[in-house]
């Protein structure tokens, strides 16, 4: 049997205000298989989007151990855990956190930037990505002259890209009128199915959690 | 050159911010480079002093004068090769005080040896030695009332009553830059008789003597002497050199170069905190971006290189702009300030300086971004999203 993508082991959050102490997570374990798609709910301020902070490697854990990819995370440093993102996980926002004076084309290669590939094999991967969500045609339009479902399926591409080992989705059609928000959701069914990406998406919408083969949910800091 | 288009990007997000900026920047380097032009343009001038000349002039002040008796007591000391003497005549042309410009009764006959720095021809020369009334002019003088050779020049004295005319009968240029072609130099024996006219008392008496050495290297010992000469005498003198003497009329504006070198730097400081707070803006309104970044994996020295760079970009083209445009200000300085300065003109390290400033600037208006925005988390900035 494989190892699994993710795996918390006995993980605590607690944030510091000044001198109060807010605990956020408590004693979360929690594997997700290679290839799974999973759906995290729970109601606002029930930790989920702290609990993917953590898988991603953009926050740590007070105590226990988050292990992604095979490595745990948790005792990389500053420097070594931004090279580890870089290479292994891909992000998708609520509101899609594109670079404004960029490009598609450009947004979508900001990842590439600290690889070693040289500019064509960059080109054929922006275009490939960009292929995949159906945006060849928008390279040169910049976020602004994009919709709302076309500007997440950039965002989608750029995470795509570096063909991580993870796609991590916080609230992916949070932003997205209804018909977007479905073409979204069919594309990460498609790249969990076509491409056999691990997801793990964050929402509150029951619609978007059917398209995943596992739910979890978190409430007050505790899994479900 | 990811880098670099991204910096561009940014710096033109807002255009009239940054233009407002730019100009802001630009205005404080033309402000920084009249104020250092102008300190250089008197330093030059103190320069150009000759250290073979030496000025004797009254122990008190040189607003007192000195018997023309000395003159003979002067020239007799060792290590002295010519003396003569001046006075200051303190007129205006054509009876408008906007008409100033510095003239000079000068004898004897040989003084004009003294100042080899003036160069007149032979025969002007000579036109000038041997007509009483005869005066010498700059040719930047000559320039601004339209003079020329034979025309008779009316001057009207602050100091010695009624109207004085002349003959302009030379005119000499300067031997480099930095001498001053703005004056008039006429006959102290003419000056003298006619002083002698106005008031009996008044004739007989030098402003300054003038006075040649040999070696500049005895300068403090000739000096010496010369003073130990009249140190008995009702009417004590104060030797120094030609430079030292200029020094002393520039010192009367010490507090206002030492003010003018301050404000040179205040100004430069306060388009420092301009820039600052436009960068700090700027950083604050991105704070999701840079997360994203981060979060991407790029590093604190990736958002060095973007801050800095913006910064420096807004910095760099600010300080070329001030640049091209101090070669302006100047330009109209030098005109409408011919009278008082020889020579304005932006000397390569006033540029230098400002351009440096400029990226020192930039460099230093950075920094806290810089600072605040690597030290945000990514999770922090992430949540300035929406």
């Amino acid at each position: 049997m494989s190892e699994p993508m993710v795996k918390i082991n006995a993980v605590s959050k607690v944030y510091h205000r000044d001198s109060i102490q807010i605990p956020v997570l408590q004693n979360i374990n929690l594997t997700i298989e290679e290839g799974d798609f999973l759906a995290l709910m729970g109601p606002s301020g029930s930790g989920k989007t702290t609990l993917l902070n953590l898988i991603a490697g953009l926050d740590r854990p007070s105590a226990g151990d988050v292990i992604v990819a095979g490595e745990n995370i948790s005792s990389l440093s500053e420097g070594g855990l931004a090279e580890w993102r870089s290479r292994h996980v891909g992000f998708i926002f609520q509101f899609y956190n594109l670079i404004p004076v960029l490009t598609a084309y450009e947004n979508v290669e900001l990842p590439l930037l600290l690889t070693k590939l040289s500019k064509k094999e960059r080109h054929e991967h922006v275009e490939l990505a960009l292929k995949v969500v159906g945006l060849e045609d928008r390279m040169k339009h910049f976020p602004r002259q994009l919709s709302g479902g076309q500007e997440q399926r950039v965002a989608i591409a750029r995470a795509l890209v570096t063909d991580p080992s993870i796609i991590l989705a916080d609230e992916p059609t949070g932003d997205l009128d209804k018909i977007s928000a479905e073409e979204i959701l069919v594309l990460l069914s498609r790249l969990n199915s076509e491409f056999k990406k691990t997801i793990i998406m964050v929402t509150h919408d029951p619609r978007a959690a059917e398209r995943a083969h596992t739910r979890r949910y978190l409430d007050k800091g505790e899994l479900a | 050159m990811w880098v670099l288009r991204l910096i561009l990007r940014n710096t033109a997000r807002h255009k009239l911010r940054t233009l407002l900026t730019i100009l802001g920047l630009a205005l404080a380097i033309v402000a920084f480079q009249v104020i250092q032009t102008t300190l250089q343009t008197w330093n030059a001038q103190l320069e150009a002093s000759s250290p073979r000349r030496l000025i004797t002039r009254h122990a008190v002040s040189y607003t007192f004068s000195l018997p023309l008796a000395y003159y003979d007591k002067i020239s007799r000391l060792p290590g002295i090769s010519k003396v003569g003497y001046a006075n200051w005549f303190g007129g205006i042309y054509n009876n408008d005080p906007k008409n100033f410009f510095a003239q000079f009764p000068m004898g004897p006959e040989h003084i004009l040896d003294i100042y080899p720095e003036l160069i007149i021809p032979q025969e002007q020369k000579e036109q000038y030695l041997a007509d009483k009334s005869a005066c010498i002019a700059g040719q930047k003088l000559v320039d601004r009332f339209g003079w020329k050779i034979g025309d008779v020049i009316r001057l009207t004295s602050q100091i010695y009553p009624g109207q004085w005319d002349f003959v302009l009968k030379a005119i000499y240029k300067g031997r480099d830059p930095a001498v001053d072609e703005n004056g008039m130099y006429f006959h102290w024996d003419y000056f003298d008789d006619k002083v002698r006219q106005i008031s009996e008392g008044w004739a007989g008496n030098v402003g300054w003597y003038i006075v040649e050495i040999n070696d500049p290297k005895d300068a403090a010992m000739v000096s010496a002497e010369i003073d130990a000469l009249f140190k008995n005498s009702p009417q004590q003198t104060l030797t120094e050199t030609e430079k030292a003497f200029s020094a002393g009329f520039i010192a009367g504006f010490d507090t206002i170069i030492a003010g003018m070198k301050i404000i040179s730097f205040l100004i430069i400081g306060v388009i420092l905190l301009v820039l600052a707070n436009n960068m700090i803006m700027g950083a604050r309104e991105r704070v999701n971006e840079f997360a994203l970044l981060k979060t991407l994996g790029f590093r604190p020295f990736h958002i060095f290189g973007l801050l800095f760079g913006e910064s420096f970009a807004i910095a760099i083209i600010g300080g070329i702009v001030g640049v091209i445009l101090s070669y302006f200000a100047i330009s109209f300085m030098a005109i409408a300030l011919a009278a008082f300065f020889s020579s304005i003109f932006i000397a390569a390290k006033t540029i230098i300086y400002s351009i440096l400033l400029a990226m020192l600037v930039g460099l230093l208006a950075s920094l806290l971004p810089i600072y605040r925005t690597i030290k945000t988390s990514i999770v922090d900035g992430l949540r300035n999203i929406g």
